[in-house]
């Protein structure tokens, strides 16, 4: 830490929060590996695993050909046999290349094995759009991975969970899969140099409110705290939950929020059809059906691919903007 | 060189390299002038591969290209206005400003999509090899990947299924040497490529994938092979790309020398074959300068396209979704 930041808070933008926690991880656990296209000598695309390569050496830092098949399928037969393999796969749509050894092998394994095997394999991926990268590297399929008993979903939506996510994922004994932003690199938040767990299972109420709740996802959760901005001068007090972890959802958190607040909308970037906003509000009409006073807004995607023309994909991305449209819609404001 | 090739194929070969060259310098300029957004994949350098196997193909063949495809699409007959207005996001692109750089597609000119997913290509181009042998038809597809993207299950997976159907396939491998930032020796440990057509019952072979006339020739015969029926061949052209993996300057990490560039460079191949084409009074220099002259009038022509067209709309974004109306 530089001498002129010492008394103040230790700001790391997201991208050196994720290198922190992976290197944390491979100083703290033996034998666990990062594994993935380009995470060596390249030190990622994204550039957060830069320098890793030389403090752990290519044992630990395993630059792999581009077979994502092969690359999921190192991590689980890995991770079976007494390593704690964290997996690289550079954006989340290239799971389409392995949703096999993901879905039928790493979901699966210890359950066909009636709990013989198990798997401590930690996925990092990235997700979201917003830099004209198309329709192939720029979606956000959360809810194609948390449909699938045997896997743990987490989406950081800012760089102290980002790092404590990666913490808590790779200590936990089943596969998690770590849903990073990309348009979030850069973001900054208060970061602790020490090693420190963002609980699996547990949402975080980022803004209190008493009027009005909003669920939102990774990046979304920025989105909301700009709306609940906007709609406090219109005199609607907005409680945001951050809801962070996927799956297990932490619904005891939500409904909390609901008995307060009566109203909700869930936000996230993914395709609103089948996203997982409608996971959240089924929950909660199951279970707090008789404190909701109005239908559960939803915001997300459109039905159709990621566009990219900067003209179309500006009006793709959900933003402040909807959410205060659809909770001035909720409220007849 | 070789006999029976007349002049006109030979200045059809040398102004496809060169209008490919100059669209793509043009395109990282405007890249890093902030014009085009997203990435983009260059293909200089790359140049002999594309036009010397594009030159056996008609509109009605078939090609799947990769992230790096405007060469590919330039080849097969692409124009440069509804290129560049793809790349600047227009509805009069090629995708109506949807797919961009990694999804430039035309079906017009049989091409099957550039493709953001490596490897996304080989099983596509292997389906259309299918349908041209169920439709007996005499098209040929030809699959255009690189060196990474024969590490992917899918280049596998299709090889050995165009060889088992015997089908009118073609699979070129331009080997650049490196998969984004890794290089060749780092992700498999074949020195060509083409040794893997063996695993599947076809045909290998190696060419220099810098010398224009090489990749001519090889790609003749292979497309003829499959033309006539005889199977897929698998085509490897060790080539090199002199631009970062993506833009022009990349992100700046150093995983070659600039050394190994210029040595690349020092055979170049639009320059080695305009070397030739002047030895043998096939061009002359004024020639040639008019070659760069008129792709740079395509260029302007192009671009001022592209800047004056319109961007698509809300009612764009949920069309082409589905077919709608009546089936065929
Ligand atoms: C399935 C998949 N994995 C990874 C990537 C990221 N990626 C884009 S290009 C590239 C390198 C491809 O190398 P190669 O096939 O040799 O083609 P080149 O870039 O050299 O033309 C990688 C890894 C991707 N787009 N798709
Ligand atoms: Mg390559």
């Amino acid at each position: 830490m530089s001498e002129a930041l010492k008394d103040g808070p230790r700001m790391l933008p997201y991208v050196s929060a994720i290198t922190e926690g992976v290197r944390q991880v491979l100083q703290e656990q033996d034998n666990a590996f990062v594994a993935g296209e380009d995470v060596g000598q390249a030190g990622s695309v994204f550039g957060y695993y830069q320098g890793l390569l030389d403090e752990f050496g290519d044992r630990r830092i395993v630059d792999t050909p581009i077979s994502e098949k092969g690359i999921i399928g190192l991590g689980v037969g890995a991770a079976a046999t007494g390593c704690r393999p964290i997996i690289d796969i550079m954006f989340m749509d290239f799971l389409g290349e392995c949703m096999d050894e993901v879905a039928n092998q790493m979901a699966k394994m210890r359950f066909m094995f009636g709990g013989g095997a198990t798997l401590p394999v930690t996925v990092l991926t990235m997700a979201g759009a917003g830099m004209n990268l198309a329709a192939q590297h720029s979606q956000s399929w959360e809810a194609f991975l948390a449909h699938l008993p045997g896997v743990k979903v987490l989406m950081p939506s800012n760089a102290y969970d980002a790092k404590g996510m990666i913490i808590a994922a790779s200590r936990d004994d089943n596969p998690v899969f770590v849903v990073m932003n990309k348009m979030s690199l850069a973001m900054q938040a208060e970061v602790p140099e020490e090693m420190y767990e963002v609980p699996i299972g547990k949402a975080a109420i980022v803004r209190e409110g008493a009027a009005f709740s909003i669920f939102a996802m990774g990046r979304m959760v920025h989105e909301a705290l700009a709306a609940a901005k906007t709609l406090e001068g219109l005199g609607v007090d907005c409680e945001v939950v951050d809801v962070r972890s996927i799956q297990p959802f932490d619904s005891e958190t939500a409904v909390a929020s609901i008995k307060k607040t009566h109203r909700a909308l869930v936000v996230h970037e993914a395709v609103r059809f089948g996203g997982f906003g409608g996971e959240i509000v089924a929950q909660l009409q199951e279970e707090a059906f008789d404190y909701l006073d109005a239908p559960i807004a939803r915001v997300g995607a459109p039905f159709s691919p990621v566009p990219y023309s900067p003209a179309l994909e500006k009006l793709y991305i959900p933003n402040a903007e909807r959410i205060v449209a659809e909770v001035k819609k909720v409220l007849g404001i | 060189m070789a006999k029976n090739i007349t002049n006109k194929t030979l200045i059809d070969l040398h102004s496809c390299m060169v209008r490919i060259r100059r669209f793509e310098e043009e395109a990282g300029k405007l890249m890093e002038d902030g014009k085009i957004p997203g990435a983009l994949h260059l293909y200089v350098g790359q140049e002999a591969v594309a036009a010397g196997v594009m030159a056996h193909l008609s509109n009605k063949d078939q090609i799947t290209s990769t992230h790096r495809g405007h060469g590919h699409v330039i080849a097969k007959g692409g124009q440069f206005a509804p290129m560049f207005a793809e790349l600047y996001g227009k509805s009069t692109g090629y995708c109506k400003g949807k797919g961009g750089s990694m999804h430039i597609s035309n079906m017009a000119l049989g091409i099957l999509g550039a493709n953001g997913i490596v490897g996304g290509g080989p099983p596509i181009a292997m389906g259309a090899a299918f349908s041209n042998k169920f439709r007996k038809t005499k098209q040929v597809a030809v699959t255009f990947f690189g060196d990474g993207a024969s590490n992917e299950g899918s280049f596998h997976e299709a090889a050995n299924m165009a060889a088992l159907y015997q089908l009118p396939c073609v699979f070129v491998c331009e080997n650049n040497g490196f998969g984004e930032y890794t290089r060749q020796t780092n992700h498999q440990a074949v020195t060509d490529v083409a040794d893997r057509a063996a695993g599947y019952g076809m045909p290998g072979v190696v060419v220099d994938g810098m010398d224009v006339m090489a990749v001519y020739e090889a790609a003749e015969a292979a497309i003829k092979r499959a033309r006539a029926g005889d199977g897929p061949t698998l085509l490897e052209c060790k080539t090199y790309r002199y631009y970062d993996h993506v833009g022009v300057r990349g992100m700046g990490l150093t995983y070659r020398t600039d050394e190994e560039v210029d040595a690349w460079k020092q055979r170049d191949a639009i320059h080695s074959f305009e070397a030739l084409l002047l030895k043998q009074g096939v061009l002359t220099a004024k020639k040639i300068e008019n070659v760069y002259a008129r792709a740079n009038d395509e260029i302007k022509e192009g671009v001022a396209f592209a800047e004056s067209s319109p961007f698509p709309t809300t009612e764009d974004l949920l069309e082409d979704v589905y077919f709608v109306g009546a089936a065929s």
